[in-house]
């Protein structure tokens, strides 16, 4: 196949459909959030240049309280690694050995991954419904009367209830990652081992999981970044409340958008979420690759 | 092959060691308990979906209906536009899946099989899409679309969607036009095939498993995604499935039975789907994350 001009058309013609979805939808919108965040702007008169003023409002001012909602979706990422991902890695070790029901489980565990968020929101909502809810009713059931809570409405608690379902609904989704994984060990490694005399336990710590560290780094990627963009779940069952208690940065910039018009500042926190998820993503990566040479 | 023997031997527990028997129930025990958690959401749903108020609210909150009250579907039906969402979402996932299967097709054999200079650093602004978060373009895109007047329509979905669905397709679309001998592409061409006839002729028909990757991908990301859904289609009209039950839920907030059923009548679809295609659906998320 020449080189020639029709050639280089030709390749120009097959990617123009994805180059310019890509660059008109992703690319060039950065670039117009970026330009915003440093604008006061309430989407009907002219924006007017404040410089860096959005930023430092977003984190000085007690109104927005940005500084909350980043706490609150850096909690989340912080069970997300530490409960959900090892709860995660315990079932996939269990089923990737080849137990009895292994299909079933693990289909019965992915599950809830497919279902849409608004669904397992709103079927959470009535579980944690302090009248008629599962969760009140069983415990009077049980006797256990003053464990009952208003469990979205408390701002104590209000987050912790929130987290669950978040939790709850991704663990099968890093579970199948992790047991592909751990399904690609070729068989001469863990035979090899065997022949060592590894028991199961140390067959898992010294050769499954080092193999699977790549998927794990992916896992971890996405439980962080998934967390610090968090909006679904927390916009069904709290929309943020009570008084703030559960805001995350998703919601906020929402909020701020399209209930207070400040398209400016939504911009400013759409602006920090991209920055923040690129640079987890980076520092998670540094982890892992620092991890591979000791 | 201890792993199998000792799999035996939790059905035979007398012969096995006592010690391997009491931790593998309890293993069993925790991955049972995890499946009925996993499962109640869903189990309830359909139930109370069926139940009377007097039922749901406090004579039988968690067993099964005493009385099936199919009506609360036909309210459902009735009375919230289930239909009209039901549509709209279908709509929007058959022609986002369209797009984003060819353009992602044209783009991957541009990149992996058309021989240029910068085809691998183009590849790599694509594979940016990965990390984008959909944040990223929420207000231009809402600003974009009141000033084209296409705010309130199928396509105001479609198009960030497909945009946002093009970074895993080039990526499936990779692994699996790289399993494509490169024989073909050379026989064809002495054939006297140009590129155009090579892609729709020799490599498009080759690409059939990669469309069921990609396609269940996209669908299950547009099927269920609320906020670009809920800011750019606010009219009942054009309302998804995620946003249509979202308000309804909010309208009828005391009768659970119809809100069951609009719940219901959204997941029913997804979990057919699933319970006939779990191996090919599990394969497609993890087609996805792996290759990353």
């Amino acid at each position: 196949m020449k080189k020639t001009l029709g050639y280089r058309v030709n390749i120009f013609l097959f990617l123009l459909p994805a180059l310019f979805l890509f660059v008109a939808i992703l690319i060039a919108p950065i670039a117009m959030s970026g330009f915003y965040s440093f604008h006061d702007w309430n989407g009907l008169k002219e924006p007017v240049f404040i410089g860096f003023q959005n930023y430092v409002e977003l984190f000085t001012s007690g109104s927005i309280n940005f500084m909350r909602a980043l706490k609150n979706a850096l909690l989340l990422a912080f069970f997300s690694t530490f409960i959900q991902l090892p709860f995660a890695l315990w079932l996939a070790l269990k089923l990737a050995k080849g137990i009895r029901g292994e299909r079933f489980f693990l289909s019965v565990f992915f599950m809830p991954v497919l279902i849409s968020t608004v669904v397992i929101g709103q079927l959470w909502l009535k579980i944690y419904n302090p009248d008629y809810g599962v969760l009140n009713v069983t415990l009077r059931a049980l006797g256990l009367d003053s464990w009952c809570q208003i469990w979205l409405g408390d701002r104590k608690i209000a987050l912790g209830a929130a987290f669950v379902p978040v939790l709850w609904q991704y663990v099968g989704y890093h579970m199948l990652l992790m047991y592909a994984g751990i399904k690609s060990v070729p068989p001469e490694l863990r035979e090899a081992g065997m022949l060592d005399g590894c028991t199961d336990g140390q067959l898992n710590r010294y050769i499954v999981i080092p193999y699977i560290k790549p998927i794990m780094r992916i896992s971890v990627i996405f439980a962080v970044t998934g967390s610090l963009k968090s909006f679904d779940l927390i916009y069904v069952l709290t929309n943020g409340g009570p008084v703030h208690a559960t805001e995350v940065p998703s919601t906020l910039m929402i909020n701020l958008l399209f209930l207070r018009n400040r398209y400016g500042m939504g911009s400013t926190i759409a602006v920090m979420l991209i920055i923040l998820c690129f640079v987890f993503a980076l520092l998670i990566n540094m982890i892992f690759r620092k991890e591979k040479v000791v | 092959m201890s792993t199998v023997s000792e799999a035996k031997n939790v059905g035979r527990a007398s012969t096995a060691g006592n010690k391997i028997t009491v931790r593998s129930v309890l293993i069993y025990a925790v991955l049972i308990l995890w499946t009925l958690i996993s499962i109640f959401p869903v189990y309830w749903m359909l139930t109370f979906s069926l139940k009377t108020t007097e039922e749901i609210f406090g004579q039988n909150v968690v067993g099964l209906p005493q009385h099936w009250v199919w009506e609360n579907y036909t309210r459902a039906m009735n009375t919230g536009h289930m239909e009209v969402y039901f549509l709209n979402s279908f709509i929007v996932a058959v022609i986002t899946i369209l797009i984003t299967l060819v353009a992602s097709a044209m783009a991957t054999y541009a990149m992996t099989r058309l021989v240029w200079k910068g085809r691998g650093a183009m590849n790599k602004f694509f594979m940016l899409g990965l990390t984008i978060p959909i944040h990223a373009a929420i207000v231009p895109l809402y600003v974009v679309l009141g000033k084209t007047g296409l705010l309130n329509s199928h396509a105001a979905l479609i198009i960030p969607y497909s945009a946002f669905s093009l970074a895993m397709g080039i990526l499936i679309c990779t692994g699996f036009m790289g399993d494509i001998p490169y024989d073909l592409d050379e026989a064809a061409f002495l054939d006297g095939c140009g590129v155009w006839g090579i892609f729709l002729r020799v490599i498009a028909p080759l690409m059939v498993p990669a469309i069921s990757t990609v396609g269940i991908y996209t669908f299950l990301q547009c099927w269920n995604e609320l906020m670009f859904a809920t800011v750019f289609n606010s009219k009942e009209a054009f309302k998804t499935l995620p946003v249509g039950v979202q308000g309804l839920a909010g309208q009828y907030s005391t009768e659970w039975g119809p809100i069951g059923a609009a719940l219901a009548i959204a997941t029913i679809p997804t979990l057919l789907v699933y319970v006939f295609l779990s191996k090919r659906i599990q394969d497609s998320f993890i087609a996805g994350a792996v290759k990353g």
